[in-house]
């Protein structure tokens, strides 16, 4: 791709940045206890004694997510450990009530993995992930009911997160949105994260340094915690990036510490200095022995996987006639490729996407509709494609015949049928009009024959008009112009 | 190994305790003779043996995804020290 460069008077500055994104695995129960995670429920309902960090309570993991880890673990491409560890996180806080979250930490659940991604000019780019590992979520800490107290719902103490680490591989905030985007769209697809950035059941911190272009040193990086949109996560590393050319050019130093991103002003400000940074005491957590995974439980979970967006783009590509940026477009959500692999079956698949992306979008959006409460049925919009490839109906009828199944969801065949749209494909019919056409305007007729050519379309134009757009196109122009000499 | 006056109130700091200044020296002491006691594992020869993370050498048994606690708001919070609509409530913590 073209390269993301920080260029001043006084000289030009190469970003680097790598993120840490949260993920709540999606199970019924919580990672280490039999409370529900389901999400808006009334306040604290959804915990039991072992979330609530009571005494004498001991945890025990949830079969599913560790199955969900290791799924998404072999969707990113990566080394799934057999063997694996979990450890205490010590911190104090209101809303993590053990005063320890259990993670991982020297033996993950998952290894070295990567994932391409695709960048607006047409390349892909690898970006390789470090690790992979699940823990638990805290609660939700509510400051803005009262001036003086915090609030605490500890629905969401417990629930599974899966931490995905990437190298820092990222040389542009593009990459990083491209990155999330990809993530996102692989996780939907194994259903083990929703990917939901507003709901706050993906979240991203972004590190970011900076260093003169060409060096390959590294820097100083600083941490923006919690980044909640795709957009926010680029502004962040664009507007940090600056920062760390200021500083530096103005002759100072960046110290390692945790900001925050604040999308109203684009701007980062400081959190957390180094000196009063977490010193977290990590130590093998007593009450859960190692995890390990046998090669029958890695290999089922092999088989149950699902063609991801990178295959299936591929599979669009060569066995449906689609180009790569439409395969890639379609392929990002795994409800759109579905409807249109079933709307494209049997048929010309580059048409079928051309509606899909075109006229049928647009309905969506403009009905402000989920493809899953689409009027628009796949199998009337593969109906409606066949025919105009039959010549049932031209192009132009088939988007009045569009509108009509958006407002009703009826087949477009019936439609056709009901409102006589038929294409006009009879020759003797189409010669009738084209001969009135030429009787009513002895003084085109005449231009055109004086060599005034370009009348053609108007003819085809009337002659349209007097069939109400029902007559084949092709078969207009070839009689006109047999007709006209 | 040996800590010191500032190792020990930082480690109090983390603990969240609170030692005052005239224990400080009595609890430095209490350290050191335990970290004392520690170290005499050191005269054990550890080389190629793998770290020992657990004492039990049970393998860790998984519990099935189902539903099968909540809906006790009000024994969770029966203790707390102050609570409002549902929530725990305590000192504003923003960081």
């Amino acid at each position: 791709m073209a390269e993301y460069i920080i260029e001043t008077e006084k000289g030009k500055w190469e970003v680097i940045c790598g993120l840490e994104i949260h993920c709540q695995i999606i199970s019924k129960s919580k990672i280490f206890s039999g409370a529900s995670t389901e999400f808006g429920d009334d306040v604290n309902e959804n915990v039991s004694f072992v979330d609530a960090g009571m005494p004498g309570m001991l945890p025990t993991l949830n079969m599913e997510c560790v199955h969900q880890a290791v799924k998404t673990g072999l969707g990113l491409n990566a080394v799934i450990n057999k063997y694996s560890e979990f450890s205490r996180k010590n911190y104090f806080y209101a809303d993590l009530p053990q005063g320890y979250q259990i993670t991982q930490f020297v033996h993950p659940i998952v290894g070295e993995g990567a994932i391409d991604i695709d960048l607006a000019d047409g390349t892909t780019k690898t970006i390789r992930i470090e690790r992979m590992h699940i823990e638990q979520d805290a609660g939700k800490s509510i400051h803005d009911i009262d001036p003086k107290k915090s609030f605490i719902d500890l629905n969401r103490a417990g629930v599974g997160l899966m931490e995905i680490v990437t190298k820092p591989d990222f040389r542009a905030p593009e990459e990083a949105g491209a990155f999330l985007r990809k993530l996102r769209s692989i996780l939907r697809y194994l259903e083990t994260c929703d990917g939901n950035m507003d709901e706050g059941s993906m979240r991203c911190d972004v590190n970011v340094s900076v260093r003169p272009y060409g060096s390959d040193e590294l820097r100083t990086r600083c941490e923006m915690k919690n980044v909640n949109s795709v957009k926010f996560v680029m502004q962040a590393i664009e507007s940090e990036a600056k920062r760390h050319v200021e500083v530096y050019e103005n002759g100072g130093e960046i110290c390692q510490e945790t900001r925050q991103f604040d999308p109203t002003t684009l701007s980062t400000k400081v959190m957390r200095k180094k000196e009063f940074a977490h010193d977290y005491r990590y130590f093998p957590e007593p009450d859960l022995p190692p995890l390990i995974l046998s090669d029958d439980f890695i290999a089922k979970i092999k088989n149950e996987l699902v063609e991801l967006p990178d295959a299936k783009k591929v599979r669009f590509v060569k066995d449906l006639g689609l180009t790569p940026y439409d395969a890639m477009v379609i392929c990002e959500n795994k409800e759109v490729a579905q409807f249109f692999e079933k709307a494209a079956a049997g048929r010309d698949g580059k048409k079928v996407a051309n509606w899909l992306m075109g006229d049928f979008f647009a309905m969506l959006n403009k009905k402000n509709l989920d493809i899953k409460n689409s009027p628009v049925s796949a199998e009337n919009l593969g109906k409606l494609v066949d025919l105009i490839s039959k010549d049932v109906i031209s192009g132009k009828i088939a988007k009045d015949v569009f509108e009509i199944m958006a407002e009703t969801g009826e087949n477009p065949e019936d439609i056709v049928e009901k409102k006589g749209l038929k294409q006009v494909t009879d020759t003797s019919a189409i010669e009738a009009i084209i001969d009135l056409v030429i009787s009513q305007n002895p003084d085109n007729v005449a231009s055109y024959k004086a060599g005034k050519v370009n009348l053609m379309g108007w003819f085809v134009g009337q002659v349209m008009k007097q069939s109400q757009g029902k007559a084949n196109p092709a078969m207009v122009n070839k009689l006109l112009k047999d007709k006209l000499g | 190994m040996a800590v010191d006056n500032d190792t020990v109130r930082r480690i109090a700091f983390l603990a969240r305790l609170k030692v005052e200044q005239d224990k400080l020296e009595e609890t430095k002491e209490e350290f050191n003779k335990i970290l004392a006691w520690v170290e005499e594992l050191g005269e054990v020869n550890t080389d190629n043996v793998e770290p020992l993370v657990s004492v039990n050498n049970e393998t860790l048994t998984l519990r099935q995804d189902e539903v099968l606690s909540g809906h006790i708001s009000e024994e969770i919070l029966a203790n707390a020290p102050a609570k409002e609509y549902g929530y725990f409530v305590v000192p504003k913590v923003v960081e």
